[in-house]
């Protein structure tokens, strides 16, 4: 018997004006055991179906047209009371952000407790009995001991796995993932991807996995849907679809996924979704502001940036007297040297400290010790702030949230603008106006952007916004921390090509920082691998792929999903992986 | 948990120092203490003798050093105006504000929080429109105001309640209470009314807005698709969660509710502290002014340091992190 049927449903939101329409034709079915996996970029209505089958969609969200049904019975549109019976009990919900679907004020063991009696109905004794066994079944080490811990107590993949166990508690037939990996570290992935799939074929539970990946979607899924606004284009088994893909949509999402197993000259754009690629000015660089004062005299010295054995510690918890400061060591004595025009990338789980040695080049964390050589100035010896500036004009720094990095309440010519006046690097106001519009128009938004407002734009572009008012400043050394983690593969794909195009034409030196070991064979010549703040090995990208010379660096790789079967149709391969692979 | 209880209580000790320091400095700047003291027909030889047997002429730090031991010993000299010892006019005063600030403060939370929840949850219902409206008025009208037109209403139109004074009061001899007679709480509503009506619309907007955070927020949405009753989603869940940011707010109201009760005691004629300070500021009586300082000064600390305690039993965070 078929678990879950989705019939024809039609999700919508009306609106004072009119109705948006979030998904439409949606037919679905899933049998005991199955893996479904919905795949799409955000906005493309997968996280509806999954609430309109839980019944939770926000207000005034509803379900318009069609039917759901669970083992039979129709459930959608059932009154409240006999919705919750089922949710829980018969459906279970996994949501995407372990640090922020468990309430923070109650022990894990009240959470199971009150959930396991709720739909069981077994004595307090019993349920925190099943509570522990839960614990144990997720695998969590001690379980009796975990169960009396506040959420906070747990790292963020145990979290998950708490959240998994509360999902189980009502021991539902059916499980609606939403994003469930997203938040967590590969290696944490894995082992989170590799419980649900047990999980699933032990109790023969069905499950729909909401993702934007297709690494998830490969690794885990038996079925897959492909969704692009609100409609699905494509579906079928999942070892077809991502290597026989029909649908232009499909195809060009499937060939946006940044390639661990070869590396291209240019990501290839998903045409289909955000038309061509936006359009950059032609302008010559070598005459342009931009392109101007580029001859630096320190450039006898093959590297640009040079850290030597940088250690950064953070103070946790303040005592009366320094010395007696608790200190956690984020970095410890790392050292590298990143050459004039190379892309040196930093690659390491979260905590590792990347993004702090990051903030350290760029001036933002005072090391402990150490030293830090930039153009051939050891900035951590200068303590005068005017002595800096001009090595800072040198530096600039994309950031990951392209929400949170730009002033909300200034205008873009005065994000742009605001260094370019700060390093007085214009000679006029109209100058200044003048510039900025050329950069806007460079990064490929366009001269009338710099009259609005940074809500204005999506997320891809904001981050277009960024590189302008890093250009702005003439830099020769971009550090770009994670620019491309809060946006989907096709934007991704599109920032990506931006900033190597950019680095062709202006000769930039790039520190680049992720967590993402394709986007980092993509765009890095050279990379550091980093754990538990220190350097496990510095390698060619190349070499490092190919013949990984550490054990933690084997460990990340084996860890990537697999996804060798990818249709390759389409791709704009490097030379020398042109040859079809004979090793 | 004792370091950072340790650490409070130095820093309330410093804050307590300097609120002293002000006090003590009005002593010297406001006014000459002898002259307020004596008739004008009194002779220079007289004047004198009284400054020194008052310590007059002693240096300033002695009787800085005076003062802090006095205060510490609650003992705050002789007020001028009622020739008499000014923490034995305190003492008398004391429960009569005290009493009605409890009494504000408990009609406070009990009406506010339950408002606030239920405006939260209800946002849009005609109920919640009407209480919304309600706490505009509570927030926009003067408290003498509220007071005046409840007395209209209460006192001269329908004659259900008195317009003033304590009522019968019970003498236990260090605290006298209006609590156990019938006319004592007649007497206390309208004043506890008046003067909680703000906080009221305070802490129910507060509550409501915290709740409409919290219930946008993924546990929340999490309890919801683990099947768990309204009930506990919404008071055990939601609730709780909204507590930190209330208590805060809750804490230094219930100061100010003691502190400001000057506005409701002179209306409803009070016989509590605020009322005397009033007199106090009128004639210049500066020990009941110094006195009055002090006190409300160590109300709020008093009442900030359980605020910050409070925080460590809602959230467990807190707790855990300094012990780590």
């Amino acid at each position: 018997m078929t678990l879950l049927k989705i019939d024809d449903l039609k999700v919508e939101f009306p609106g004072r004006h009119e109705t948006f329409v979030a998904v439409e034709n949606i037919q679905l079915e899933l049998e005991p055991g199955e893996i479904y996996g919905l795949v799409g970029e955000s906005g493309a209505g997968k996280s509806t179906i999954g609430n309109a089958v839980i019944d939770l969609l926000e207000p005034p969200g509803r379900v318009a047209e069609g039917h759901i049904a669970l083992d039979g019975t129709a459930i959608e549109n059932l009154p409240y009371e006999k919705m919750r019976s089922i949710r829980g009990r018969r459906i279970g919900m996994i949501f995407q952000d372990p640090l922020t679907s468990l309430n923070p004020l109650y022990t894990v063991e009240y959470q199971l407790v009150e959930t396991i009696q709720t739909h069981l109905g077994l004595s307090e004794v019993e349920a925190t009995a099943r509570a522990i066994e839960l614990l144990d079944q997720v695998g969590i080490p001690e379980p009796e001991v975990r169960v009396k811990h506040y959420p906070h107590q747990f790292s963020g993949g145990m979290r998950q796995r708490v959240v998994i166990a509360l999902a189980l508690c009502g021991e539902p037939e059916l499980i609606i993932a939403d994003e469930p990996t997203t938040a967590l570290d590969v290696s944490i992935q894995a082992q989170i991807l590799d419980l649900i799939r047990s999980l699933c074929k032990q109790r023969q539970v069905g499950m729909v996995i909401i993702t934007h990946d297709m690494g998830v979607i490969a690794d885990i899924t038996d079925n897959v849907a492909v969704m692009y606004h609100g409609k699905i284009v494509e579906k079928g088994p999942t070892a077809k679809i991502l290597s026989t893909p029909e649908h232009p949509y499909t195809k060009s999402l499937i060939s946006a996924v940044p390639r661990a197993d070869l590396r291209l000259n240019r990501f290839p754009m998903v045409n289909y979704i955000e038309g061509p690629e936006p359009t950059r000015s032609n302008f010559d660089v070598s005459t342009h502001w931009l392109g101007q004062a580029r001859n630096y005299s320190d450039s006898q010295d093959e590297s640009l940036v040079k850290v030597d054995s940088l250690t950064i510690k953070f103070v946790t918890e303040r005592s009366i007297l320094p010395s007696r400061n608790k200190l956690f060591t984020a970095v410890d004595s790392v050292s590298f040297d990143i050459r004039e025009g190379e892309t040196f990338g930093l690659v390491g789980e979260s905590g590792s400290g990347k993004s702090t040695i990051a903030r350290s080049i760029a001036g933002l964390y005072r090391p402990f010790s150490g030293n830090i050589h930039f153009a051939g100035g050891n900035l951590t010896e200068i303590k005068d702030e005017k002595q800096l500036r001009p090595y800072r004009q040198q530096m600039q720094m994309i950031f990951q949230d392209p929400f949170s990095s730009l002033n909300s309440r200034m205008r873009v010519l005065d994000i742009v603008a605001e260094p370019i006046r700060f390093h007085k690097l214009a000679s006029s106001r109209a100058e200044v106006v003048e510039i900025v519009e050329d950069l806007l128009e460079h990064v490929g938004l366009g001269r009338a952007a710099a009259n609005r407002f940074p809500h204005e734009f999506s997320g891809g572009q904001r981050q277009r916004i960024s590189i302008a008012r890093a250009l702005a400043t003439r830099p020769r050394f971009l550090i770009c921390d994670e620019p491309t983690s809060a946006l989907d593969v096709s934007i991704q794909a599109q920032i990506l090509n931006l900033l190597k195009d950019l680095q062709d034409e202006l000769g930039l030196t790039m520190l680049f920082i992720s967590h993402d070991l394709p986007v980092i064979r993509q765009m890095c010549d050279r990379v550091a691998v980093m754990r538990n703040g220190k350097i496990c090995e510095i390698a060619e990208t190349e070499q490092l792929f190919e013949a990984p010379g550490h054990e933690y660096t084997r460990h990340l790789l084996d860890l990537m999903p697999k996804l060798e079967n990818l249709s390759r149709e389409g791709l704009d391969v490097a030379d020398d992986e042109a040859a079809p692979p004979s090793h | 948990m004792i370091g950072f209880i340790f650490k409070r209580f130095f820093q309330s000790f410093i804050v307590m120092f300097l609120v002293a320091l002000l006090a003590f400095t009005m002593f010297n700047f406001l006014g000459d203490p002898v002259n307020q003291m004596v008739g004008i027909d009194t002779t220079a030889a007289d004047r004198e003798a009284l400054r020194e047997r008052l310590g007059l002429n002693d240096p300033l730090m002695v009787q800085f050093g005076r003062f802090v031991s006095n205060a510490f010993q609650f003992e705050f000299g002789q007020s001028y105006q009622h020739k008499r010892a000014v923490s034995g006019l305190i003492l008398d005063r004391l429960p009569a504000t005290l009493e009605l600030s409890f009494i504000a403060a408990i009609f406070t939370l009990v009406v506010g929080v339950p408002m606030g929840v239920y405006t939260g949850l209800h946002r849009d219902s005609l109920l919640s429109k009407i209480f919304m409206t309600i706490s505009l008025v509570g927030v926009s009208l003067p408290t003498f105001l509220i007071g005046i037109l409840l007395i209209f209403v209460f006192s001269v139109q329908l004659q259900w309640l008195p317009s003033f004074g304590r009522g019968e009061v019970v003498d236990f001899g260090f605290w006298s209470t209006g609590l156990l007679t019938a006319s004592g709480w007649k007497a206390v509503i309208m004043p506890a009314v008046t003067l909680g009506l703000f906080q009221m619309t305070l802490i129910m907007r507060l509550v409501r807005s915290e709740m409409l955070e919290v219930l946008r927020s993924d546990y929340i949405k999490f309890a919801r698709a683990r099947g768990l009753a309204n009930r506990s989603i919404n008071f055990g869940h939601a609730l709780k969660n909204t507590l930190v940011p209330v208590i805060t707010i809750a804490g230094l109201q219930l100061g100010s509710l003691i502190a400001f009760a000057i506005i409701t005691e002179t209306v409803f004629q009070w016989p509590g502290m605020g009322l005397m300070f009033l007199q106090a500021i009128q004639v210049v009586d500066i020990p009941i002014m110094a006195a009055y300082l002090m006190l409300i000064a160590f109300f709020f600390v008093m009442i900030n340091m359980i605020v910050d305690l409070l925080y460590y039993v809602v959230d467990p965070r807190l707790r855990v992190d300094s012990s780590n």
